[in-house]
């Protein structure tokens, strides 16, 4: 049977069981639009920015382990996709992204909203494709959705031409998928796995140091049970936290720059590092021929690119972590490291993360009463020293718990991400920690949660700064704050470091803001008032409240690891 | 331990089934630019089967850099296969043309002595200029150009293809 492309395209949604589309309707998918209007069983959420768009998609999928799908209108519509295609991509969230495009016969004509987005999106992420006959529009959907969530996730593209969209053609929806360029790995060497086990049964100081792999292959469970089996300590990028509650006693803290001091001291000092998905990248390292260098270092990774790029390993392991960990399982067994691993612990107890040095109402408290407050909880931090201390402080109990942009650093992403976060799992308390300045650059998503009624718990923390650079300029470049003060007026000194004294106090109003969307806003300046603003917070189910916490202009994140340095070297306060 | 990666820089060869599709050269290309690969020589051209197309590149890297290469290239999704050429027997050649301009009949005879010698054609000619062809190995025909360049200096004008190669049945050429 014939069907139009906007019919079968709704079908292939369905089929590849998407409950949830983040749309922003425009001229080159009207149809499209169109279509969904008499379609059931597909939500359509509206953003108000396709960046705020594909942030949410990222947030569902991150949080539920689906893919998330976005579907925007060509030219600026895609072009507004581009910073979500890099992080989601830099992250390995699996994405699916429509992009309208002109009818075929005007493309390269330099069309009214014509964007080669393919060309734009294909360094940034997994898989990029124009349609360009109907007859493989259904073939190419489903390519696209199988891509996305196999082997090591990521964003993929997908350009359909108006026209390709109107036409008529077959109404299949393949069930199958072959592409001769791509067969992900779904095994797992066990020779390589006999061989990690051999060096790490010789091992006197075995450390395992787990990146975000475990959590997007949903193996927290198998891996603790791997820690618990051997009786290894356990150290975790930002993106591997909560792949093992945080409170285990094995657990013992983030390492790289903003790391802890037992977390980074244990990297130095381990003899062999069991290192499951993580790409080493710079932020973990630090100087990177110091890095674990009394180490063999076993290396499991989906991605055999990952594997000998920053680091050398000695034991490569390409295999998704689930499969690996599960295998491993099978043959590991107990291991003397009793001592050494209590030793690191005395190291966390010696040198416990605390925000001594700042009097009144510090991040360290707030997170602390959110720990206490929320059971069960989804975070979503912004970026910047929000994100740090969010990531230094926050307790966890399972994978897909927290969701941070690691790889890019993307500034905006906590708020979108949050929204997309909730729809994915309706009833779960999400609570999403940005900046002022993170917050304001998707700020006009609170509109998008206001409409769709959803209890988001917003707190930013106000420091007047570009918190994160702020700290460096204070501490590497001299203390010249070059256009890192949000509040600074055009008249202000350059060298003014108190924005309280001759600045609005607020910049924005921030619980101004809030209510001007029609959701709830609290300020919050002392410690004592945090519980009373969470319980208000955690009252309203049907609206987002954002609790601005006013907290030290120059508070800053410690430890941390100067540029170059290595990981030993840690400023502690 | 974090073993320092080998150091030895020298060419190394790449033969690349991918996708005949549009798009895959700007992918391939693009690849090498975004994560600063040295890339020496990239040709493209169909196969038997209209569906692939082959590449043929040339790359001057040590050797982690060029594991990762290969590694960054598989995982492309439009590449098919990725084989190494770096150490295997192979038969590998250049298009290149040569056209030598203002010769007097005496350096005319030059060129047509040379040409004998290195076995290139000479395609092309009119009272004062000629044009050559050679189809050799890439090291063969930078030795013709730098020949050309010094008896002729200032009349030569080079244009090259980028080499191609095919893995050898019974004994290489290079």
């Amino acid at each position: 049977m014939e069907m139009k492309g906007t019919s079968l395209f709704i079908k292939a949604l369905k089929e590849e069981g998407v409950d949830t589309l983040f749309a922003y309707p425009g001229g080159q998918v009207i149809d499209l639009f169109d279509a969904l209007y008499d379609s059931e069983g597909i939500e359509v959420i509206l953003p108000r920015h396709e960046q705020g768009l594909i942030h949410a998609a990222d947030g569902y999928a991150r949080s539920t382990g689906k893919v998330g799908v976005c579907l925007v209108t060509s030219g600026p519509g895609a072009t507004n996709l581009v910073t979500g295609i890099a992080t989601a991509n830099y992250d390995s969230v699996p994405l699916v992204c429509f992009t309208g495009q002109v009818p075929t016969h005007l493309i390269g004509n330099d069309a009214f909203q014509e964007v080669d987005i393919v060309g734009i999106s294909r360094n940034i992420c997994k898989h990029a494709i124009t349609v360009r006959d109907r007859k493989d529009l259904g073939r190419i959907i489903k390519e696209a959705f199988f891509i996305a969530r196999s082997g090591k996730p990521g964003p993929v593209v997908v350009d359909l031409p108006k026209d390709i969209q109107q036409a008529m053609g077959s109404d299949e929806y393949p069930k199958e998928v072959s592409i001769r360029g791509y067969k992900p790995n779904t095994g797992v060497h066990v020779g390589q796995v006999r061989r990690a086990l051999s060096i790490l049964s010789q091992a006197k100081k075995p450390l395992f140091l787990v990146g975000g792999g475990v959590n997007i292959a949903d193996a927290g469970r198998e891996f603790t049970r791997l820690a618990e089996l051997t009786g290894m300590p356990v150290i975790t990028t930002i993106m591997g936290k909560g792949a093992i509650p945080t409170n285990h006693p094995l657990y013992i803290g983030n390492i790289g720059i903003h790391g802890n001091y037992a977390a980074n001291r244990a990297i130095s000092e381990c003899d062999v590092l069991f290192s499951i998905g993580t790409r080493f990248n710079d932020r973990i390292t630090g100087k990177i021929t110091e890095f674990a260098k009394l180490a063999s270092i076993i290396h499991i990774d989906i991605d055999a690119a990952s594997i000998s790029r920053n680091i050398q390993v000695d034991i490569p392991i390409v295999a998704d972590a689930k499969t690996a960990i599960l295998k491993i399982l099978e043959e590991a067994e107990a291991l003397p490291v009793k001592e050494w691993t209590e030793e690191v612990q005395s190291w966390k107890q010696e040198y416990p993360l605390e925000m001594k040095k700042y009097e009144g109402m510090t991040p360290e408290i707030i997170i602390h009463k959110i720990n206490e407050k929320f059971r069960n909880l989804i975070v979503v931090t912004d970026v910047g020293q929000n994100q740090m201390w969010t990531t230094q402080y926050l307790e966890l109990d399972h994978n897909r718990k927290l969701l941070t942009s690691g790889g890019l650093g993307t500034m905006g992403y906590g708020l979108p991400a949050a929204i997309g976060a909730q729809l994915g799992n309706p009833g779960t308390p999400v609570v999403c920690i940005s900046g002022d300045g993170g917050m304001q650059m998707n700020i006009q998503e609170m509109a998008t949660a206001v409409a769709l009624e959803l209890p988001l718990i917003l707190c930013v923390f106000n420091n007047s700064y570009l918190g994160n650079v702020r700290q460096w300029q204070e501490m590497f470049y001299g203390g010249r704050y070059a256009y890192t003060c949000l509040t600074a007026r055009r008249s202000c000194a350059k060298d003014c470091k108190n924005p309280e004294k001759c600045c609005p106090k607020y910049s924005p109003d921030f619980v101004k803001l809030a209510e001007s969307y029609d959701a709830a806003g609290i300020r919050v300046e002392k410690t004592e008032d945090i519980d009373g603003a969470l319980e208000a917070a955690l009252k309203r189910t049907d609206a987002p409240t954002l609790i601005e916490f006013i907290i030290e202009p120059e508070a800053n994140v410690y430890p941390i690891v100067p540029t170059g340095k290595p990981l030993s070297e840690m400023v502690m306060d | 331990m974090g073993k320092a990666a080998e150091n030895i820089i020298k060419k190394r060869w790449i033969s690349l089934y991918v996708e005949n599709e549009i798009g895959v050269l700007a992918k391939i290309s693009g690849l090498f630019s975004g994560k600063s690969y040295n890339l020496d020589s990239l040709t493209v051209g169909e196969t038997e089967d209209e569906t692939i197309s082959r590449m043929t590149i040339s790359v001057t890297s040590d050797e982690s850099t060029f594991e990762q290469i290969k590694k960054q290239l598989n995982r492309c999704v439009e590449v098919i296969k990725v084989v190494d050429f770096t150490d295997i027997p192979i038969h590998m050649k250049e298009i290149l043309f040569i056209k030598v301009n203002s010769l007097n009949a005496g350096e005319k005879e030059e060129v047509f002595r040379i040409a004998q010698i290195y076995g290139i054609s000479v395609i092309d000619c009119d009272r004062s200029n000629l044009l050559l062809e050679c189809v050799h190995t890439e090291s063969k025909n930078n030795g013709l150009i730098k020949l050309f360049k010094n008896s002729f200096p200032n009349r030569i004008e080079v244009i090259k293809g980028g080499s191609v190669a095919i893995e050898a049945i019974s004994m290489a050429d290079r």
